[in-house]
């Protein structure tokens, strides 16, 4: 599909539906369907269908990569750096090939472009890889690895790697050569020592903003580094053959992935198959092919046999992404109507060896504000490579932010949600706003520090804000059999969000069949290719296809009734798998009938995703964004025990929007993830690194803490529905902003109780006990 | 086997006690979802490995293999138990349980119906595990409250936050019974 498909005037729906709609008139291809009434006027678009894969879920039956065993498959193993930053002087892998059982073995490292010996950069850097017989001879054959290390001096945190005098991790010449996490690269920066940057924004005038500001708050906030922990490790099963390449990966994007693989190894995307039938979760750490993608590929290339390469809990944990630590040093000045006057960010971050490590544009697009100013820098560490994670950058930004506002409001003697009626001009949030208050009973909130005994309670919210992202290289095929057989094929992967369930309603719905009558086949690149599974753009950017598609099967389909009944196709409608004819009711066919009448044993239609209607705020390469944002308020109380420093988070109100909610129960499951995963960022996680070794010290999930079932919140979600006529579904994504708002919600929930800022994360017992009765009882 | 697994008492699992196995393969005998099956394998060989190599019953899931997030659960006898953290060779005269025996598509276990329902899945790794342990659950204390269920899945590590559906699925569950005897 092209923008050059001819336009017809449609009547769409926008507006809340709670509050009421009205229509607009959107010019739309012609080869697309009419409008879809709102969920009110739908069968199965709104309701809460079984997830598709459920009953393989639940039985056990669903095929991760890692339950993927071929005939004669061969297992890897890796060795990986034990220093934080060092020379190879010799590398010898003789022994360890010739170790019985073992079929290949290849090395990780390239000599520099100079010349020189490769260089280590981070404990847990993969150096060479084995294939095997079995995983034990492999690992024993790693054991055998002849390896002479000239040590380096390294820094593994942000104040040693800022220092003047700290040793270097990339050289200025390398510059073109350090991995990115995701993000665009920005070239053209300034390097100095192990310091990037700035990224710079600047808008209006930063000094002006703070000399007419009555109010101006300042505070320096730290986050830490999270790991994704995954459930599924990352996992691949390769299989090199003559002419072509399989591929088995638990991945986020399958067609990502392909593409990668063609590149990598020169190979024609024809030639390359990637599946992922169920995956166990990415998070972000499974967007990209990856250095364990290509380990494996390597080695069944090699070893002329097809390889499994399975990372462990610890490598996964040390070496398979992360979420980058920041430092953000935040300056907000308002007049004393509330009116922003100037903002001002400057914030390092490290993402360890990558480059990537911005909080993100949070502070600079979530309120109206006349001059702005953020300096970002990336600072590079000998630590192992970030990758993205759930609301990249405005998930630490969304920390500093929320917080500053909610400092900004006390000192304006404003509450915040009314501060934020002031500051924030999207009439979604604001509705977002009053519905959580009243749920939450904000009006009972009491002053920050006021209950009297041992446990304090308190109140916070704060909001999200997310880029609405959609992926134009997205297709899908809706094929009918002549039995009357309905599939979705596209290569979309359901990473554990549920896009299966939504394809199978969206076409459903279309057709006039009962969801369980659709089958869906994703997760595999010979289908269309479909979105990636990160980004919050999958349902926006597959479901509008999926209707587009299954409605021109229903017009050749109708088309066919109609020239066996010898009628206008017009007079045709389909309803409950009946296909009847307007004028005569009495001249009715079941869906089955109807399909024997193709010519052909299987119809077929492949749709890709057209522009939104109303056109995209940007657009580049397989890319855009939409013209609205993805927000989202968040309400947490909390009950802070001053003796202990432990903090409960007792009730969490979620207040999102996603455009059209087509499976309300899906979209429930998703948003108390990402505020578990945000609860859990906020109180328990955090990498640790030896300072003087550079090994990760809780490499496993009983040191590496995160949320488990015991003392969970009441979560109280609301979704609304917020048409905006902007595509064929207007059904857009909620991972990211349900995760981004929560940490912030809960520090300004902590203040509210104790009357104390914290300003690190993650609020550990011992940091709210130092808060309470340290020396410094202001901020922590 | 040296003298120390007499002072930790795994010989009373493994008969004859004095017999030292390994390391090579060896056969045993396990009794699986109610069929005996012959398997050849190390004696360090994880209950968890075992099951999902050698009997092809990939469903019991290995996530952090040391005994921390439950995704490996099986039944031994009618306890709950994290695979990963056993031996094989420790439990050749127990009754073993897997996801797979517990119900398929045709016939669903009411837990696996439950949560369905209530959508207590989402990538679903953690979910034979959890599904293990909340049928034990169910067959020891059908009156459930939010704590019995939260007491029950404490051990088991979900990423995807499923823990608020999975306790909703269980207390459904306990109302069905309650309303059933009425």
């Amino acid at each position: 599909m092209d923008n050059n498909t001819p336009k017809r005037d449609e009547l769409l729906s926008v507006g809340m539906a709670h509050l009421g709609l009205k229509k607009v008139t959107r010019e739309i291809p012609d080869d697309e369907p009419p409008a879809l009434p709102p969920n009110a006027g739908l069968n199965f678009i709104g309701r809460s269908s079984p997830r598709w894969d459920a009953v393989d879920k639940v039985t056990g039956a669903a095929c991760y990569t890692v339950d993927v065993q071929l005939p004669g498959m061969l297992f890897a193993a890796v060795m990986r750096s034990p220093l934080p930053h060092a020379r190879i002087r010799s590398l010898d892998l003789v022994a360890a090939r010739n170790f019985p059982g073992v079929r290949a073995a290849v090395t990780l490292i390239e000599a520099l472009s100079d010349g020189s010996a490769p260089a280590v950069l981070y404990v847990g850097q993969p150096i060479a890889a084995i294939a095997a017989e079995t995983l034990d001879a492999a690992e024993a054959a790693i054991q055998l690895i002849g390896i002479e290390f000239d040590p380096l001096p390294f820094a593994v945190d942000l104040d040693s790697a800022m220092k003047p005098d700290a040793s270097v991790v990339y050289q200025k010449n390398e510059v073109a050569h350090i991995p990115f996490i995701g993000f665009p690269f920005v070239g053209e920066l300034p390097l100095e020592g192990n310091v990037r940057g700035p990224n710079k924004m600047v808008q209006g005038n930063i000094n002006d903003g703070f000399s007419s500001a009555d109010f101006i708050v300042e505070e320096t906030f730290s986050t830490q580094v999270q790991t994704h922990c995954c459930m599924e490790p990352h996992a691949i099963v390769a299989d090199w053959h003559e002419d072509r390449l399989d591929v088995w990966m638990s991945t986020q994007f399958t067609a990502g992935v392909r593409a990668q693989l063609a590149a990598t190894f020169r190979l024609p995307l024809s030639r390359v198959r990637v599946r992922a039938q169920a995956i166990g979760g990415g998070f972000g750490s499974k967007s990209q092919l990856g250095q364990y993608g290509k380990t494996a590929v390597m080695l069944s290339r090699m070893a002329k046999a097809p390889v499994r390469l399975v990372y462990r809990r610890d490598e996964e944990q040390m070496d398979s992404g992360n979420r980058p630590s920041s430092r953000q040093h935040l300056r907000i000045g308002a007049s004393r109507d509330g009116k922003l006057t100037a903002i001002s960010l400057h914030a390092w971050g490290s993402a360890g060896v990558a480059q990537g490590a911005g909080v993100g544009n949070i502070a600079m697009a979530l309120y109206v504000c006349p001059n702005l100013e953020s300096l970002q820098y990336d600072v590079f560490t000998n630590t192992s490579p970030s990758t993205a994670m759930r609301g990249p950058g405005n998930t630490q930004g969304a920390f500093a932010l929320e917080q500053s506002i909610d400092a900004l409001a006390e000192k304006l003697s404003f509450d915040p949600v009314a501060l934020r009626d002031v500051i924030d001009l999207s009439p979604v949030r604001r509705e977002e706003r009053r519905l959580g208050a009243l749920k939450m009973g904000w009006a009972q909130r009491k002053s920050p520090g006021f209950d009297s005994g041992p446990v304090k309670r308190g109140l916070g919210m704060a909001q999200s804000l997310w880029p609405t992202n959609i992926q134009l290289n997205a297709a899908c095929e809706v094929r009918l059999w002549r039995d009357g057989k309905v599939e979705v094929l596209s290569s979309v992967q359901d990473i554990g969000t549920g896009v299966g369930t939504l394809l199978k309603q969206v076409v459903a719905e279309e057709l006039g069949l009962r969801p369980e009558a659709i089958e869906i086949r994703i997760g595999d690149t010979e289908f269309p290719s479909g979105p990636p599974s990160y980004g919050s753009r999958t349902s926006a950017s597959i479901t509008p296809p999926a209707r587009s598609a299954a409605w021109q099967i229903k017009n050749a389909l109708l088309q066919s009734v109609a020239s066996h009944w010898r009628l206008d196709p017009q007079q045709l409608t389909i309803q409950d798998s009946w296909i009847q004819s307007a004028d005569n009711p009495s001249q009715r066919m079941s869906w089955q009938e109807a399909a024997s009448t193709l010519r052909t044993d299987r119809i077929s239609v492949v749709t890709g995703r057209s522009d939104d209607y109303a056109g995209f705020r940007s657009s580049h390469g397989d890319a855009a964004i939409a013209l609205n944002d993805l927000g989202g308020v968040q309400f947490v109380s909390v009950a802070v025990d001053t003796q202990t420093g432990v903090i409960h988070v007792e009730r969490v109100v979620a207040v999102h929007d996603c455009g059209r909610p087509i499976n309300p129960l899906q979209i429930e499951s998703q948003i108390h993830g990402g505020i578990l995963m945000g609860i859990s960022y906020a109180l328990l996680e955090e990498r640790i690194i030896d300072p003087h070794t550079g090994w990760m010290l809780n490499p496993n999930f009983i040191d590496y803490k995160f949320a488990g079932p015991s003392g969970l919140p009441q979560i109280d979600v609301m979704v609304l529905e917020n048409y905006q006529g902007f595509s064929a579904t207007d059904a857009y994504g909620v991972a990211e902003p349900a995760n981004i708002a929560t940490a912030a919600a809960i520090a300004n929930a902590v203040y509210n109780a104790i009357g104390i800022r914290i300003n690190t994360l993650p609020m550990t017992p011992a940091r709210i006990l130092q808060a309470l009765h340290g020396a410094d009882r202001r901020t922590c | 086997m040296s003298d120390k697994t007499h002072e930790t008492g795994t010989d009373q699992i493994i008969k004859p006690s004095a017999e030292i196995f390994g390391p090579g393969t060896i056969s045993m005998v396990l009794n699986v979802n109610g069929i005996l099956q012959s398997i050849e394998m190390e004696p360090r060989t994880t209950l968890a490995e075992a099951l999902r190599t050698s009997l092809k019953l990939t469903g019991t899931k290995v996530a952090c293999n040391h005994g921390a997030c439950s995704a490996c659960t099986v039944w031994l006898d009618d306890l709950p138990v994290a695979a990963c953290g056993i031996l094989a060779i420790e439990v050749v005269s127990r009754k073993i349980t897997t996801i797979e025996g517990l119900g398929d598509a045709d016939h669903l276990h009411p837990v696996q119906k439950s949560f369905i329902e209530h959508d207590a899945i989402q990538c679903g790794f953690c979910t034979p595990g959890m599904v293990m342990s909340c049928a034990a659950l169910l067959a020891r204390n059908p009156h459930l409250g939010v704590e019995e269920v939260e007491t029950a899945i404490s051990g088991h590590l979900c990423r995807c936050g499923t823990y608020p559906h999975v306790v909703q699925a269980m207390l459904s569950l306990s109302a069905e019974q309650e309303a059933d005897h009425g």
